[in-house]
């Protein structure tokens, strides 16, 4: 076998109190698209963090090519080739796209050649894109598109891509891989970090499978099934969420002919939506994030007034009331962000409990608050979901992401809704948390609740919802029945490929 | 009252320099921020540097040297906001009013013994022949040399902000730390620069009222310029022309209204006094109306955890 561009051997490092990576070892190959597999936690962000120089290990080593790497900071490794698009975009917003890519080269030419590279580079690899445009315009596929770019321009050797089609509709997703598989005919190398096994299975050529911080084990993804290599990353035998077969109610939730400015700058305005959802029904809103989703919460949760007529619940008109008054009629939401707006971050459980769930569950009178019963409540929700924390009086903020979720849907469940709205209930969660929080929102639904649940991932709707619709641009396509819709379909209405053309040269 | 006991190019000359310590602060304080730090002790850099330069002059005889002792003084107090803000990742607002306070007393202790010192002066340029234009000469190029570093720099900040590799950084550490970071940029160190620097000017700010404007040492001579400048970065959108315009304008009504209370116009001084703030507010908040706003992660405390 010839010398791998990359190797990683025994590669430890600790944080206080965990081990983010113990004794990691794999080799990546020349022009090989390389899998990295794993729940949250398990190690993978810190594993890239050290190639790219961000983090440095306590122990192990590196070869690049057979010499030893170690870079002590990202600029040294851009140097030897390794370039990486992150989870999170490193953008900045108020900046254009000229400026962003400058920022991310070491030795920039001046700004009209490289607006014209970027031109170039953009038309080579089939992502258009214009030089002068403020980021904070741009969609969130091209937003990846700039953080691309910026990389393809250093002639990477190994491109780092973490969770790369998170943010993107499936024509978006074909595109990326195309442009993708034009890299790996190239000789470059790609190190995929994903938790989407269907992904890397059409994808990749080689896996290596994290679990809380050691490598357990490696795989051809095209020879393995995506079941096994869930199996791998949890380290158990996986539960599906079971759907019992109900019959829908009445109408509970009316919304028609809506239209709302975003109250944000870099918001979505909502044009003309309907939609309605009846007892017992879960309808699943997808769609890339930022076509209006923050705002479609908004609207549902009385953050943002509407005309009164605009939005009916049980016919009775609530566009005009707040999120109390609303929450007192039985309509609950559960918005995206946990820490800052489904949760207060520095609050105990026991108050972030009492902050949603004071009205329906008579926590305060006259004013004054009562706090055994609400310590009760937090308690009930804690064992209910299963989160796990030494105990009620922790901050919001100590609690890892998929055990604040679990609490932050709980809380809401457990108040009985007539209508329950989530945003992105599973985001960031692992798979085991994941599906008992889609377990909580079917049983709730079964018991006769309606429930919104607005999401990127489309499996996650497609095995919980009933009904589909998207949101694009701010305008909602019209509801189809989730069985027997097609990924193509969806893809549509969801608003196509955004301009976005295949890789052709 | 007489009107006409206003002469219109000493007073537009006089705008100038009335207007120049409220620049120097703004420009410093601008760059600070552009680069995510909202430094709230402007008014105390500014007296400290007043008092620094003061000193240094007097002892010295070079008003020069006070210059470049009044920048150190303004620099050096801005240090201890580094240490509490970037180091000790304290907040930067109560750290900034930490500052001017602090400030504030401290000039006064350092100031006892000048107290009714005249400081040595710094003179005119009389730049040949383009000085002797009639009325043009007078406003424009008949100045002490500082005040034309004070254009000089909201020129070099402008252009190092748009144009150079540096202020592209500059202004991406103050959008988005974290990304800038993630880059390998070192975002504590930029904006330590960026602080010192802020600091150094609002220095310079300061000796301009206590060496050249006043000139002489009183406690608290800078009277509020500090918040003034802070309030004229926002209006100005930190931009740095508008900086300058902001300052003028309100040097310029400041220097009128005083005329025009010398000259007995019968408008109570209440209102006369107040009117370079409201017009000036005024102004800049309709220029201000448009899109760009503050930086993203302005006054937000940056710590490197993986």
């Amino acid at each position: 076998m010839t010398t791998p561009l990359l190797s990683l051997q025994g590669l430890t490092k600790a944080y206080p109190g965990v081990v983010a990576n113990d004794q990691v070892s794999f080799d990546i190959g020349e022009g090989e698209v390389h899998a990295l597999l794993g729940e949250n936690g398990a190690g993978k962000s810190t594993l890239v963090k050290m190639i790219y120089g961000l983090v440095k290990p306590d122990s192990g080593i590196m070869q690049l090519r057979g010499q030893p790497f170690a870079p002590p900071e990202p600029r040294a490794a851009r140097a030897d080739g390794i370039a990486m698009v992150f989870q999170h975009f490193s953008l900045f917003d108020a900046l254009n796209v000229a400026e962003n890519i400058a920022l991310g080269m070491e030795n920039p030419p001046s700004m009209g050649d490289l607006a014209s590279r970027i031109r170039d580079v953009s038309e080579t690899y089939g992502l258009p894109l214009d030089p002068y445009r403020t980021v904070g315009d741009l969609s969130a596929g091209e937003r990846q598109r700039v953080e691309i770019i910026r990389c393809l321009l250093q002639d990477p050797k190994l491109l780092i891509m973490d969770e790369p089609t998170s943010v993107l509709t499936p024509q978006e997703v074909d595109i990326l891989f195309e442009t993708l598989n034009k890299l790996r005919s190239e000789g470059t190398s790609i190190l995929y970090i994903s938790h989407k096994l269907e992904e890397i299975r059409t994808l990749c050529d080689h896996a290596t499978i994290l679990r809380l911080g050691k490598n357990v084990g490696e795989c051809i993804p095209a020879e393995t099934s995506a079941r096994d290599m869930a199996e791998m990353m949890v380290g158990a035998t996986l539960q599906t969420p079971e759907r019992a077969g109900r019959e829908f109610g009445e109408v509970a939730l009316d919304v028609s002919g809506l239209s709302v400015p975003s109250p944000s700058e870099f918001g979505t305005a909502l044009k003309n939506v309907h939609l309605t959802v009846r007892k017992g029904e879960v309808l699943g809103i997808g769609g890339v994030a930022g076509n209006g989703q923050d705002e479609l919460l908004g609207v549902l949760s009385g953050e943002i007034q509407t005309p009164a007529d605009a939005i009916r619940f049980n016919g009775q008109p609530i566009g005009k009331l707040g999120p109390t008054a609303r929450r007192r009629l039985g309509v609950l939401t559960a918005p995206e962000e946990r820490l800052g707006h489904a949760a207060a971050p520095d609050m105990s459980l026991v108050e972030n409990a009492l902050l949603t769930g004071s009205v329906r569950e008579g926590l305060e009178s006259n004013g004054f608050l009562k706090w055994a019963d609400t310590r009760s409540f937090a308690e009930k929700i804690i064992s209910a979901f299963d989160v796990r924390t030494p105990g009620p009086e922790n901050a919001a903020r100590s609690l890892s992401g998929g055990n604040l979720q679990k609490f932050v849907i709980g809380r809401e469940v457990l108040q009985n809704p007539d209508v329950l709205v989530v945003n992105q209930p599973t985001w960031g969660v692992d798979a085991a948390a994941a599906a008992s929080i889609r377990q909580a929102i079917l049983d709730l639904a079964a018991k006769g609740s309606a429930v919104i649940c607005i999401s990127q991932d489309l499996d996650e709707l497609m095995e919980i919802s009933d009904s589909f619709a998207a949101l694009n641009e701010g305008r909602l396509s019209a509801p189809r029945p989730t069985t027997g819709l097609t990924v193509d379909e969806i893809g549509l209405m969801m608003g196509g490929a955004h301009g976005m053309e295949v890789a052709h040269v | 009252m007489d009107l006409g006991e206003i002469n219109p190019i000493l007073l537009v000359a006089s705008l100038m320099v009335a207007a120049t310590p409220l620049l120097l602060a703004a420009i410093g304080e601008l760059v600070v921020e552009k680069a995510g730090v909202l430094n709230l002790g402007v008014e105390g850099m500014m007296i400290v540097g007043a008092i620094s330069g003061f000193a240094i002059s007097v002892e010295t005889g070079s008003p020069w040297l006070g210059f470049i002792a009044a920048a150190v003084g303004g620099a050096v107090l801005s240090l201890l906001f580094v240490l509490l803000t970037q180091v000790a990742l304290a907040n930067q607002v109560a750290s900034g009013l930490a500052l001017t306070l602090f400030g504030l007393g401290f000039s006064a202790l350092m100031g006892q013994s000048y107290v009714g010192v005249k400081p040595p002066s710094m003179g005119d340029i009389h730049i040949p022949v383009i000085s002797d234009i009639p009325v043009i000469g007078p406003i424009l190029f008949q100045h002490d040399p500082i005040l034309y570093v004070g254009i000089a720099l909201t020129a070099a900040v402008w252009a190092t902000l748009k144009y150079t590799r540096i202020g592209l950084i500059l202004r991406a550490v103050g959008e988005n730390h974290d990304a800038a970071h993630a880059l390998g940029y070192k975002v504590i160190k930029i904006r330590i620069m960026a602080i010192l620097f802020g600091g150094a000017c609002a220095g310079l700010g300061g000796a301009y009222i206590s060496l050249i404007r006043v000139p002489q040492w009183t406690e608290g001579m800078t009277a509020g310029v500090g918040w003034i400048a802070l309030a004229l970065v926002v209006f100005a959108s930190w931009k740095p022309w508008r900086a300058l315009l902001g300052a003028y304008l309100f040097g310029g009504i400041t220097v009128l209204q005083l005329n025009l209370q010398a000259a007995g116009v019968a408008i109570p001084v209440e209102y006369l006094a107040m009117s370079p703030y409201i017009i000036t507010i005024l102004v800049l908040v309709i220029l201000s109306a448009d899109k760009s706003s503050a930086p993203a992660a302005l006054g937000r405390t940056f710590h490197a955890s993986h």
